[in-house]
């Protein structure tokens, strides 16, 4: 009754802002992307690669905008069994990149199933939670659980940790969003803690030998500067010599003369603060506090339960991915491999992000229709 | 009403709890805003000095490249060290004042440097000066280095041929990357400098041979010269080729043409394995992988012998009488002609106004078949081809593979022509003329083929009928994994030609050598079959053959296979302006048969299979 409903009015000025303030920090990434591969050679250039997935992924949101997100929710276990099929395939015949599958060739290009993983978890919990009554710890903790683990097994085993986290970290803002009593919480605790020798177990022989060093470089960066640490380093050293003014557009030495690998995709952010400067990453920040402080908004607005916890886990989701991208870059954090949302390059992400996105304005676009 | 899960409670409720998201969200970013103020501005000033005083340098670490190996497992290319040059255009003072510097002391061509040092890149790309240094002159350029800031030798692999020029345009050779190159998508991830293979199957396998570059940090003086360094990425060495050929074969068959222009082809007709695959002239691919002055480019490409093309794939020759092979499966496979019908050969074809002479003067009286091929007989072809009419011709022509590449993993495989009216009225624009049937019957006037395209034909008819694509790397091992991916043959289908006539041909071809036109290829060792061709350069002749200039006379053809039972081999010979192909070319074709029987048996090195000979680790860059 309510889906079928649909919202035929323009964009009112809190959609206007919250589009604004997407395209703001879509155009400071692309900017960036510019700045440290413009001197590349040969190949599409990749601002323009990037501006292509911008153009996808504005595809991506204004599809996920007008189907109602009743009716997207609907096809939440569908759509998590197709993942969980993709991420097989990865595991069999994806690409292999540092060590890491993470990709399917699509042409010339690659198609990362770990990052639309991490929206159709949104969607199945999301779904979970608001089709019937969940009563107990059983049902508002192990079931969910148990629904997530297939792809959090399957993405660790890639392995891809950045997006691992991610996956738990929805788990967590949904598991916070629907309550637990004090004594599951309780339970959740003394099991984790029991289970912990053996997570961790699995979770460090699982980690490749690069992912080891990075987080054995986390603890002491500075002991091998060219070696495993250097990321970390040349990272620091990037935002650190950035001080309050920056270098200017193109003026990065760390980036522009390559010190800093990856500093189109992960390391955006180090090369966003070297060439823009404190004020640049004061700004940068107030954006991304101004997108998630609107998609709370929408979250505590939202008509119903489900719009509640879509918008909740797409907010939990970009918040991880901001705060731990910066966080690593910034030194705070080991170095996990986790996009920053919008500045990174790269097509699945970006995508993604977008979509996300997408869905979280439908969810304020519908929240009228009740009182028609 | 809006939900069945939840109670409105429990959304008012949930949506309360909203606020730890937000007061989490304002403490985090509170914080990563202090880290950054903490990094940005209290400690700025110190990053900033590190970042100036940051005199690291990335440096491309290239990737060994593969090897190649014959099927025995006998090395045929591999990497030795060598000293580069290059230059740091950050660290240079003064460029001029440099490249003086360099032409005074190593004698370089002060433009091509000027040309060297202007490429695109930033100022940090180290750009490529020179390669193989002696030791000499590295030891020189390190004498100066206090003088020559922005100069760095590095010790990197070059491409070695240890054979010389043996079997030099299978394997081609390897180049810098051209700037045309780098534009392309396959190149991606390249660079200025990257060396990779621009003929044979350097090129055709380029992509498993080249691994893949690493990258190491170099810190660096004030003067731009190496400190400390270490490696961010390791470079992966490229997979290893297992060819078919067998290098005895191989030079055996280059040393048989000797000074001779020509190409022999030696295959397996029972896979398509390329045995061996000669072409003279060659060229030293060792000479080609080193960094060429115009000049020498010059000599080599306008050399009269035309010595980078490989005969063998890329010559395109009138077949010749070798073409009578297919002229007989189409004669019987159309019912032109039954075994048993003879046709009057009185030494000449009259047709219209002019006579088609017959080589043997008198003629052969009464031939059959049989006869025609063991004697090549042109006026019983000449008559089964009017008969038949060029189309016909053409569509057997083509089922045994003529006028179409064969497939081979070779660069730039030409394809030679197979006639037909349709062919003559797109190309020339010009309807089909009856006479030119009967050139084309005895593989003369508009038909061309390549040695390898007639390898295959004799080695499909020794076959009986199934044809296989030439197959040149019988494997690649993976040096990532260790693992030897080997290459499946692939058939490239069945002619359609019944047992019988294959069988008459065959008896035919036995017949050729046995008593026939290329009794010159009979061996004691083994029983070989075969089809001589002789084709005419010229349209005009006069006088006897020793008279006519060189560049004028006929090439000889030799096509064969042996033994005659179970056929393991199938050879083609071609000699240009050799004159008769019973003489010129079936000895060649004996003395490469006989070899390949007397060659102690080795089992492929696939079949061995942890019999590998180990490659050597990876070469330290430094």
């Amino acid at each position: 009754m309510i889906d079928r409903m649909i919202d035929n009015r323009g964009f009112d000025s809190f959609d206007w802002r919250f589009i604004g303030l997407i395209l703001a920090i879509l155009f400071l990434g692309v900017l960036s992307i510019y700045s440290v591969t413009h001197a590349q050679q040969g190949g599409t250039p990749f601002y323009l690669k990037q501006l292509m997935w911008i153009a996808l992924g504005s595809a991506a949101f204004v599809a996920m905008l007008i189907v109602d997100y009743h009716k997207i929710a609907r096809l939440a276990y569908p759509l998590y069994a197709i993942i969980l099929v993709l991420l097989a395939v990865v595991l069999v015949m994806g690409k292999t990149s540092r060590g890491a599958q993470r990709w399917i060739p699509i042409g010339p290009f690659a198609f990362q199933p770990s990052e639309f993983a991490k929206l159709v978890l949104i969607l199945v919990l999301a779904h979970y939670y608001s089709s019937a009554p969940r009563i107990g710890w059983l049902q508002r903790v192990v079931l969910p659980g148990l629904i997530m683990f297939p792809g959090l097994l399957l993405i660790l085993k890639q392995p891809d940790l950045g997006s691992g986290l991610s996956f738990l970290a929805v788990y967590a803002a949904m598991l916070l969003m629907v309550g637990m009593r004090s004594q599951a919480i309780g339970i959740v605790l003394l099991f984790s803690l029991m289970l912990f020798p053996f997570a961790w177990e699995l979770l460090w022989g699982s980690l490749h030998e690069y992912q080891r060093h990075r987080i054995m470089a986390f603890v002491d960066p500075e002991y091998d500067p060219g070696g495993k640490g250097y990321h970390a380093l040349q990272s620091r050293i990037a935002i650190g010599s950035g001080e309050l003014l920056g270098k200017g557009l193109y003026g990065g030495t760390q980036s522009q003369l390559k010190f800093l690998p990856e500093g189109h995709t992960d390391f955006v952010f180090a090369v966003f603060a070297e060439e823009w400067g404190f004020l640049g990453v004061l700004l940068l920040l107030a954006l991304f506090v101004g997108l998630i402080w609107l998609s709370l908004e929408i979250a505590s607005r939202a008509k119903d339960v489900l719009g509640a916890l879509l918008a909740a886990g797409v907010i939990a989701m970009l918040c991880f991915c901001v705060v731990v991208n910066i966080g690593m870059t910034a030194g705070m954090f080991p170095i996990v491999g986790i996009p920053l949302p919008l500045m990174s390059y790269g097509g699945s992400a970006t995508i993604t992000t977008m979509a996300a996105l997408g869905l979280l304005l439908n969810v304020k676009r519908r929240r009228l229709t009740l009182f028609y | 009403m809006a939900s069945v899960g939840f109670q409105d409670v429990e959304l008012g409720e949930l949506q309360r709890r909203l606020t730890v998201l937000r007061i989490g969200l304002l403490l985090v970013v509170a914080l990563l805003a202090f880290r950054l103020w903490h990094l940005q501005i209290r400690e700025g000033p110190y990053y900033r000095d590190l970042s100036e005083n940051n005199r690291t340098r990335s440096v491309i670490l290239e990737p060994v490249r593969g090897q190649i190996y014959d099927r025995n497992g006998v090395l045929l290319a591999n990497n030795v060290p060598s000293f580069t040059l290059y230059v740091t255009l950050e660290d240079v003072k003064d460029r001029e004042t440099l490249i003086q510097q360099l032409t005074s002391l190593l004698g370089l061509d002060p433009d091509v440097v000027r040309r060297k040092l202007a490429t695109k890149g930033g100022k940090l790309l180290p750009r490529k000066i020179k390669d193989r240094l002696s030791l000499r002159e590295a030891a020189i350029v390190e004498a100066h280095r206090l003088d020559l800031p922005g100069v760095m030798i590095q010790v990197e692999s070059q491409r070695n041929y240890p054979g010389g020029a043996v079997g030099a345009h299978l394997l081609g050779y390897v180049g810098e990357i051209s700037a045309e190159q780098l534009e392309r998508s396959e190149f991606e991830e390249l660079h200025q400098g990257s060396m990779i293979g621009q003929y044979g199957v350097e090129k055709t396998f380029d992509r498993f041979l080249r691994g893949k570059a690493g990258q190491k940090s170099v810190e660096v003086d004030a003067l731009g010269h190496e400190k400390r360094s270490a490696v961010v990425e390791k470079p992966e060495a490229g997979d290893d080729l297992y060819l078919t050929i067998d290098v005895r074969l191989q030079k055996l068959a280059e040393d048989l043409l000797g000074e001779e222009a020509g190409a022999i082809v030696a295959l397996d007709p029972t896979n398509g394995d390329v045995l061996a695959m000669a072409s003279r002239p060659a060229f030293d691919p060792n000479v080609l992988s080193r960094e060429l002055t115009p000049k020498q480019w010059a000599e080599i490409v306008q050399d009269e012998g035309h010595p980078l093309n490989n005969r063998a794939t890329q010559g395109q020759y009138p077949p010749g009488s070798t073409f009578k092979v297919i002229m007989a499966a189409a004669a019987l496979e159309t019912k032109t002609v039954s075994p048993s019908t003879t046709v009057r050969c009185t030494g000449g074809y009259q047709f219209g106004r002019r006579l088609y002479r017959d080589w043997k003067a008198g003629g052969h009286g009464f031939i059959d078949l049989e006869q025609a091929l063991v004697h090549s007989c042109d006026v019983y072809f000449y008559t089964v081809g009017q008969r038949m009419g060029i189309d016909t011709i053409a569509d057997y022509a083509k089922q045994f593979g003529l006028g179409q590449p064969t497939g081979i993993e070779l660069p730039s495989e030409r394809v030679g022509i197979v006639p037909s009216t349709s062919w003559k009225e797109k190309v020339k624009g010009e309807s089909w003329l009856p006479g030119e049937t009967i050139s084309a019957s005895i593989g003369q006037g508009y038909v061309t083929v390549t040695p390898l395209q007639m390898a295959s034909m004799i080695g499909t008819i020794a076959n009986n009928g199934v044809a296989y694509r030439p197959r040149l790397v019988q494997a690649i091992m993976d040096r990532a994994t260790g693992r030897l991916q080997e290459l499946p043959a692939v058939a490239r289908g069945k002619v359609e030609v019944k047992p019988q006539t294959l069988k008459l041909i065959q008896e035919g071809l036995a017949g050729v050598v046995r008593e026939g036109t290329a009794t010159r290829a009979k061996s004691a060792l083994i029983s070989i079959a075969g089809k001589t061709g002789t084709a005419q350069t010229a349209a005009l002749r006069t006088g006897p053959e020793k008279d006519i200039p060189k560049k004028l006379r006929d090439h000889a053809w030799f096509v064969a296979y042996a033994p005659v039972e179970k056929p393991r081999i199938a050879v083609a010979v071609l000699v240009e302006h050799m004159g008769h192909g019973g003489s010129a070319a079936a000895p060649l074709a004996k003395e490469l048969i006989e070899a390949f029987v007397k060659l102690p048996p080795k089992a492929p090195v696939v079949a061995q299979g942890l019999g590998l000979p180990t490659a050597p680790a990876p070469m330290e860059t430094r």
